[in-house]
């Protein structure tokens, strides 16, 4: 199953999805009122902290996901620093990861269909038609269903590639590729149409 | 309706697909992400409307928690982190360069459809969505927009290259399977 979802439980797992969406929400306005690097170092750790009743596999996973900032922590404080507002830079800095890692702990330990539930009671909150929820349902479900699939289609095409040639595969393999799920998408409907009666 | 769902939904799990594998490199081995191409043919094979739901859809389910972006990132942190403006700005780079398709078909794109699918996508997949990403940038770290636009300067030019080959892979494509476009 495609999930970022962890399978380390841990007491954030038995909050509720929306108490976790608003509270993320709320802290994700609150910290733009951080002004200090010390208030901003202490939102960060206390983020940190809120990792470690999972222990050190589920800390490392949320250490994981926060990994791909680092180019972008090393421009800003480099920035900051030749301009002479280093401390600037380490709010800014803290700030962002922590907010990162806080939206992160959330998608760790909240499970899809607990996400797809709130999402549905919100649309439904704002009046949207059943039919046009069922059709959102159906197009999240080809997705997951499809996109293991595509990708073992790539990786079927990148293999025949290297079969064929001493090059790596190039961008020539995003036009079979695109073909390939336009013609999935063309059965599906006609699939679709003959068993749904309609969407 | 049927066929508009399953279009948007399979091209949103192409645009998954491609960032993931396989990997792609240009002439010289540098290794480039097909994710964003994705984003520029969802609009130039869908067209405006179909593309940028596609795109939606795609956010939606990263939003949600799959690791659909390269490098198999995904969750509710990356909307959170400095690159949000490019994400915000995807569903709209598919619609401009769907809408510019669609407006130049009978004229550019009728004479030159290479040249002129490649210069809807470097509009829509390259000038809008860097003014969406700059500006997301901009906000989350604080620099000015010209800081942030010198940052965002070294992507500029494998966009460019991907909205070119947008271009012909466009071309191949339709003149495979010519009916894509009906509604």
């Amino acid at each position: 199953m495609l999930s970022l979802t962890s399978e380390v439980r841990t007491p954030w797992h038995g909050v509720s999805a929306r108490a976790k969406l608003l509270g993320l929400l709320a802290a994700t306005v609150a910290a733009f009122w951080l002004a200090t690097p010390a208030q901003a170092l202490a939102f960060a750790a206390l983020v940190a902290g809120m990792h470690l009743p999972g222990g050190a596999r589920f800390a490392r996973q949320g250490a994981r996901m926060l990994w791909p900032l680092w180019p972008f922590v090393a421009v800003i404080l480099i920035w900051h620093a030749v301009t002479g507002a280093f401390a600037q830079g380490v709010v800014i800095v803290a700030r962002m990861v922590a907010l990162v890692g806080l939206a992160n702990l959330v998608t760790m330990t909240t499970r899809l269909q607990d996400i797809l539930a709130q999402v549905d009671a919100a649309l439904a909150l704002i009046r949207l038609p059943a039919r046009a929820r069922t059709r959102l349902a159906l197009a999240v479900a080809l997705v997951i269903r499809f996109t293991p699939v595509l990708m073992q289609r790539g990786s079927a095409l990148a293999q025949a590639w290297r079969a064929r040639s001493a090059r790596r595969p190039g961008w020539r393999l995003v036009l079979p590729f695109a073909l390939s799920a336009i013609d999935d998408a063309e059965q599906v409907a006609e699939a679709l149409r003959a068993r749904s009666g309609g969407l | 309706m049927e066929r508009n769902i399953t279009l948007i939904a399979l091209f949103a799990a192409l645009i998954a697909a491609l960032g993931l594998v396989p990997k792609f490199d240009l002439a010289g081995g540098v290794p480039i992400t097909a994710q964003s191409m994705g984003v520029m043919l969802a609009g130039s094979l869908l067209g405006a409307r179909r593309g940028a739901l596609a795109v939606l859809l795609f956010l939606f389910l990263v939003a949600l928690g799959l690791p659909l972006l390269a490098g198999g990132r995904g969750g509710l942190g990356v909307f959170a982190g400095p690159t949000v403006g490019f994400l915000i700005g995807w569903p709209a780079a598919a619609f401009v360069t769907g809408w510019l398709v669609g407006v130049w078909r009978d004229g550019l794109f009728g004479r030159m459809p290479v040249a002129g699918t490649a210069l809807a996508a470097l509009v829509g997949g390259v000038g809008v969505l860097y003014a969406f990403g700059i500006g997301g940038f901009a906000l989350i770290t604080e620099q000015s927009l010209t800081a942030s636009a010198a940052i965002m300067l070294v992507f500029i030019p494998g966009d460019i290259i991907k909205a070119v080959l947008t271009g012909f892979i466009t071309q191949g494509v339709l003149r495979a399977r010519p009916g894509l476009l009906r509604a």
